[in-house]
């Protein structure tokens, strides 16, 4: 198994950050996810763990974690018992209607890319995304895979309302809106869906490490998985993956 | 029950926070400023995590439904039960009818109001904290009512406890944060030379200060924050993450505010004065 350096660092007096090299590379977010499950089983429920893209924040909730001694036994945590685990990843199939109601900016992005909108949506719903980082707003995804040849730029004047649902392209991501909120982003289309629920165990379903395959839904389709969504009955298709 | 007359300018429910989700993006919310609720909690020996009302800058008029016991902390507001002034502290028994209700903003700039046992909202993903859209509202509204649980008989260990100093305090202690290294010597000696303000900018998310310092052009692959961490913008603004702040952020963290720290920033408002010390 391929080792990288990795750094170490206080973070406060609350929190030590680890940090791989600084590139967008799946090998070290799946490292990243192994480690994390190493840490998982070491440490108790007195620490939060949130890893993106090259790194994972270890953040403790009380005064009672000793956090310098942790930090010293992390080098050889890492080295050790990393590769004793699998990491457990999932890749979510999602459905998203692009229907020109949902995707207000469809013609505007299909003619900027000089594409028609359904190779736009052949392109954007075939392809699978990378989970690289959940922030900025609760089970917000930071999507990573988007194809170069479908980079656009955000909207000059973001808006002051995406709906809930919204899937949109701005530079090199993809991503969903999991509530309504401002945003600058390219709208092609919702995903009818709940991504972030506070009435489950787990409120979002997702992990950082997992991947996400958007599914071209017709707006008949839309409306029951969106009620099905509402009701708590709708269970996205999911495929494990280990790594 | 608490009848809200007037909700006052932003008047929350908070405890110590909701933690355990922040791998799924949500802020720990929680009180701004800890050390004003743990001393409520503790006076009228609630629970730890006991929720209380955060006040911010103008306070509220409340109605008591039920007999209770109360105790204030934080900012001075000019507080008053039936009128009658009243101080930070110390254990008030309240009854049917009970009216309290602020005045002038004298001193700090967030107050609170702890009940006995504490407010009895309801709790999403384990915490009362109000946080919009995890809680249905963001914040208390005039009419609402809050319930708590009935107490007519309370004899506190301590009645009172001495007022202390915190909320003059100017001086905001920090660590380094993780890309502390990539400042340079000009903005190291702005940093902590200078004098820095509060802009109007500021709220339960972030504050931000209105002197700059150089930009950048640092580049940092997303990853977490957290409360009190020190982010610089390219255009060299400096944001400091609070306690509904976002859980990853992709400017430089370069400085953590200390624990303590947080809190006096919690109590501060536009226009006030800052520096900032390495610990």
């Amino acid at each position: 198994m391929k080792s990288y350096p990795i750094t170490l660092k206080a973070f406060g007096e609350k929190a030590i950050l680890i940090e791989w090299p600084t590139m967008v590379e799946e090998g070290i977010l799946f490292d990243i996810i192994r480690f994390k499950s190493v840490l998982e089983t070491e440490l108790d429920d007195y620490y939060e763990l949130i890893p993106a893209y090259n790194s994972i924040t270890i953040i403790t909730n009380t005064d009672k974690a000793n956090l310098k001694r942790l930090k010293e036994s992390l080098q050889d945590l890492y080295e050790n018992k990393r590769t004793l685990v699998k990491a457990k990843r999932t890749l979510w199939k999602l459905p998203v209607c692009y229907d020109s109601e949902f995707g207000i900016d469809l013609d505007e992005v299909a003619s900027s890319l000089k594409i028609s909108n359904s190779e736009l949506i052949a392109k954007h719903s075939s392809n699978e995304y990378t989970v690289y980082g959940i922030g900025f707003l609760p089970g917000f995804m930071y999507l990573g895979g988007l194809p170069t040849n479908m980079e656009t730029s955000r909207r000059e004047t973001p808006r002051l309302k995406v709906a809930k649902g919204a899937v949109g392209l701005a530079g090199k991501q993809t991503g969903i809106y999991p509530q309504e909120s401002p945003g600058g982003w390219n709208i092609i289309g919702n995903c009818p869906i709940p991504i972030f629920n506070t009435k489950a165990t787990d409120p979002c379903f997702v992990n950082v490490g997992d991947k996400i395959k958007f599914e071209s839904i017709s707006r008949a389709e839309y409306e029951l998985h969106k009620i099905e969504g509402e009701v708590g009955i709708y269970k996205p298709e999911k495929i494990s993956l280990d790594a | 029950m608490l009848k809200v007359l007037k909700s006052g300018f932003y008047t929350t429910i908070q405890d110590n926070g909701r933690f355990g989700f922040r791998n799924k993006g949500v802020p720990i919310s929680g009180a701004m400023d800890i050390v004003s609720v743990s001393r409520l909690n503790t006076l009228l020996e609630n629970d730890k995590n006991a929720a209380v009302l955060e006040i911010t800058m103008t306070g509220p008029t409340l109605l008591f439904e039920n007999n209770t016991y109360i105790a204030l902390a934080g900012a001075w507001l000019s507080p008053t039960l039936n009128n009658e002034p009243i101080d930070n502290y110390k254990v008030y028994k309240v009854a049917k009818g009970d009216i309290l209700s602020y005045g002038r903003l004298e001193k700090g700039f967030r107050s609170y109001l702890a009940v006995k046992d504490g407010f009895n909202s309801p709790s999403v993903l384990g915490s009362h904290s109000q946080y919009f859209p995890l809680t249905e509202t963001k914040c208390i509204s005039d009419f609402d009512e809050l319930d708590f649980n009935e107490c007519d008989f309370f004899k506190p260990k301590i009645s009172e406890l001495k007022m202390d100093t915190y909320l003059d305090f100017n001086v905001l202690e920090v660590h380094k944060g993780p890309e502390f290294e990539m400042l340079n010597d000009n903005q190291l000696r702005k940093l902590f030379s200078e004098d820095f303000t509060v802009s109007k900018e500021n709220n339960r998310m972030a504050y931000q200060l209105k002197e700059t310092i150089k930009g950048h052009s640092y580049s940092l692959l997303t990853s977490a924050t957290q409360p009190g961490t020190v982010q610089l913008t390219p255009a060299g603004k400096l944001i400091v993450l609070m306690k509904d702040g976002q859980t990853t952020g992709g400017y430089p963290r370069i400085l953590q505010l200390t624990n303590e720290a947080i809190n006096v920033l919690a109590q501060k408002k536009e226009g006030d004065k800052l520096t900032l010390k390495l610990v």
